[in-house]
């Protein structure tokens, strides 16, 4: 098992200006579990290409270990692409379909044998080893494919959105299996996906990149919490965060009827560039049902309520100003309310930012500044 | 609620009369057209339609689309691949619940999936003929710059095609395009594919689908070496003298052997030395004797046609006239280098085979006393050593075969064509 070290990595396709991956730095950490996420584009696929040794290097390099993989053969990386093939073999047992491209490689049969029966185990396939897969369930299924990854006892294990073409029900099962999986073996492993749930819910650590550059990398916790600028701000979070542009008026956002402070500190910071203004995000849950004139409180206008039983969100209108504020690719702005409050389509709801729930960002670099 | 649709090149009403509503596992017999299958990810099904038959792939909606893109552009490079026809999206049984989207393709006619071919008892130099097709279509691909991800016999079709077998891809689900292949991904994909073969033929033996001699390593190592002298007989660029112009004649023979047929020829001098590129191509049967004919009137056999144009067409090359039309230079070789190469021969001895075939074996002849030699031997040279060496001591194969009843004997019309001497010795002959 190994770290993985991107250390300036560029890749930048010929006949294209524009690098796809921009000086990426990262390090993973031996063990760890790291998504790289992002829309289509962004450059994840790439980097993680870049890793396998399918993607040439043009500037900086990529470790394994304290050893510079950069020129190295793919097949002599010590890595493991899982799920590249998971169509698995009818005539053969279980334990073939996993061990077959050791037999391959010339091991010995005894030998082959123990690393399967030890992935057998981790994966709870043992009483199957020796039936054909037409027995196993789809997960099972599933399991056999990521076991011939596991017996090659690789350093680091590669996945580029392997639950993309499985059925949705598979999709969730399959998340689950391979989370707490690759927690329990330990390997290192690198997995891109656009899905920013699946980065949420299977990260250790998540890394977003957008247009070929590292955007920020950190614990789901933080990438949540803190998201370092808009961008990551829209990306993580579903529904996605409420963002806006406001008018800075005697130390406060004018963000529709409502004033909200800003900290001192946070206005000195602005710039020039900023002219004045400054970006605001708040979560659909970080937003309290208030009365009519509170404090703080700006209208919104309902259009649709959904409820989801545990939850409920009203889609609706910021009132009273021209500002644009919505969330994520919708052109509203989400609410999350109680769901045995729910108001009605066409109400206008009176909602207040909860203390310290608002994120703030600079309206020209888009730069979190508090 | 989403609604019924196809997305598809050419508009296909029938395709709407499928049970699109049910599962493709579940659909019912009298639909299906009962065809091998390979190992698939995914549920695969082929249906008769209108007297064409298409195979239908459960799939996610982005898969579908992206891979339905790609069969196109990959049609469109002329790879040999199969045929999209369409994705199917908005699926619902009569629940109303959503069923996987899908692509449908045209199944290939005469073909076969691999897996099923190599589960038949084979000849051993069919195996090998099977995987050199693969190693033709892997380079092919690799050489327009896509890279396959998941190369494997279930993912690959089999046509014969004359006297050669021809693989066609079939899937391109985990395909990309790129400008140019690296090395690194050229490698990679090939290990894969290796692995793969390996592996399948595994599971054939493990079925007692295969025969007890075949090597499956053996198979999936014979595939990356062939790969590779025909990945170097294709891009390795060559410099060498302008007296070393049998090499490249040698470099058109090892690719005619593999199956490939010269496209383009260009051979630019400058002081490095002259240094040739070939495009391959992969051409139908009987390409060569139309191509032959219609440029200059000369009506032989396939593979004569093909060493005659290989000449026509290094002919065209060393005399820079690529840019000049084509039929102009095909006559002017016919003149200047055809006809004076068989008047050379001693009439006597020219009724001994039919032109075409002497021109060929004269061309044999010359490349092997080139090679010998280690040097280009001229024309003139070349038809005195083949006539006192070879035609000499061959049977008259006229009169073994006779002449057709009211057949003229053509080479006894030839005395009123005055004697121009010696061919035209200006380019060297590269065909085999």
């Amino acid at each position: 098992m190994a770290t993985v070290t991107f250390d300036h990595a560029t890749r930048i396709y010929p006949g294209t200006e524009r690098p796809a991956v921009d000086q990426l730095n990262l390090h993973i950490e031996d063990g760890e579990f790291l998504v790289l996420v992002g829309p289509s584009g962004c450059g994840k696929s790439t980097s993680l290409r870049m890793l396998a040794g399918l993607e040439d290097v043009n500037g900086g390099s990529i470790f394994i270990g304290d050893r510079d993989v950069t020129d190295v053969q793919p097949k002599d990386r010590d890595i493991a692409m899982v799920f590249q093939n998971y169509a698995l073999y009818p005539h053969m047992s279980v334990a073939d379909n996993m061990g077959f491209a050791l037999k391959i490689a010339g091991k010995p049969k005894a030998e082959i044998r123990e690393r399967v029966e030890e992935a057998a185990k981790i994966l709870d396939l043992t009483e199957y080893l020796d039936r054909k897969p037409k027995a196993l369930s789809g997960g099972q299924r599933q399991r056999v494919a990521m076991g011939r990854a596991i017996v090659r006892q690789p350093q680091v294990f590669l996945m580029d959105e392997p639950l993309s073409n499985l059925d949705a029900k598979l999709r969730v099962q399959t998340r689950t299996q391979i989370a707490s999986l690759q927690r329990r073996l330990g390997v290192t492993t690198v997995y891109v996906t656009h899905d920013q749930t699946e980065a949420l819910t299977m990260g250790d650590r998540i890394a977003v990149l957008e247009g070929g550059l590292l955007q920020q990398v950190g614990t789901p916790r933080e990438m949540y919490d803190t998201p370092q600028n808009v961008f990551v701000a829209g990306f993580i979070g579903s529904p996605a965060m409420n963002l806006g542009t406001f008018e800075i008026k005697d130390g406060a956002a004018q963000l529709g009827a409502a004033s909200v402070p800003i900290e001192r500190s946070v206005i000195d910071g602005l710039t020039e560039a900023d002219n004045n203004r400054i970006t605001v995000g708040f979560r659909p849950e970080a937003l309290d049902v208030v009365g009519a004139g509170s404090q703080g409180a700006f209208d919104v206008k309902v259009n649709l309520v959904e409820e989801l039983g545990s939850d409920a969100f009203v889609y609706g209108d910021l009132q009273s100003s021209t500002a644009d504020l919505h969330s994520g690719s919708s052109d509203q702005v989400i609410v999350r309310i109680d769901p045995r409050e729910v108001p009605m389509k066409g109400d206008t709801i009176h909602v207040a930012i909860k203390p310290g729930k608002a994120h703030l960002f600079s309206a020209a670099t888009g730069n979190r500044l508090s | 609620m989403d609604q019924l649709q196809i997305t598809s090149a050419t508009p296909n009403s029938a395709l709407l009369d499928l049970p699109w509503r049910l599962p493709l596992a579940e659909w019912p017999d009298e639909v299906l057209a009962a065809l091998p299958r390979g190992i698939s990810r995914h549920v695969v099904r082929f249906v008769r339609l209108d007297g064409r038959v298409l195979a239908i792939k459960e799939i996610s909606e982005h898969v579908a689309f992206r891979e339905f893109g790609l069969l196109r552009q990959l049609n469109k490079l002329e790879i040999p691949g199969v045929v999209p026809v369409g994705v199917v999206t908005g699926r619902r049984d009569d629940a109303g619940e959503p069923l996987e989207a899908a692509l449908v393709t045209e199944h290939l006619a005469f073909s076969l999936p691999y897996r099923a071919v190599f589960s038949q008892s084979l000849r051993p130099d069919t195996a090998t003929r099977l995987i050199d097709a693969l190693a033709v279509l892997l380079v092919r691909l690799h050489l327009v710059g896509f890279y396959w991800g998941d190369v494997s016999l279930s993912n690959t079709l089999f046509r014969r095609d004359a006297h050669q077998f021809a693989a066609y891809l079939v899937d391109a689900e985990t395909g990309a395009l790129h400008r140019e292949l690296s090395p690194k991904q050229r490698e990679y994909d090939l290990d894969l594919a290796r692995t793969n073969i390996i592996g399948e033929l595994m599971d054939l033996a493990a079925g007692e689908l295969l025969d007890d001699e075949v090597d499956e390593i053996g198979i999936g190592d014979a595939l990356v070496s062939r790969y590779a002298e025909l990945w170097e007989a294709l891009t390795g660029v060559e410099s060498f003298d302008v007296d070393e112009r049998w090499r490249v004649e040698a470099r058109i023979a090892r690719l005619n052997q593999l199956g490939f047929d010269v496209g383009e020829l260009s051979i630019t001098t400058d002081i490095d030395g002259t240094t040739v590129r070939i495009r391959p191509q992969v051409v139908d049967a009987g390409h060569h004797s139309r191509r032959l004919f219609r440029l200059t009137g000369l009506d032989v056999q396939d593979n004569q046609a093909r060493r005659l144009l290989n000449d026509l067409d290094s002919y065209r090359a060393a005399t820079d006239r690529q840019d000049e039309d084509e039929p102009l230079v095909a006559h002017d070789w016919l003149q200047n280098v055809f006809h004076p190469t068989i008047r050379a021969v001693p009439r006597d001895l020219r009724r001994k085979l039919e032109p075409a075939q002497l021109y060929h074996e004269i061309l044999d002849h010359r490349w092997f006393i080139s090679e010998q030699a280690g040097r280009d031997v001229p024309m003139p040279e070349t038809v005195a050593s083949y006539v006192d060496n070879v035609l000499r001591h061959r049977p008259d194969e006229k009169a073994i075969l006779g002449l057709a009843p009211g057949e003229k004997d053509p080479e006894l019309d030839d005395d009123d064509v005055a004697d121009e001497g010696a061919p035209e010795d200006d380019h060297f002959h590269l065909s085999t």
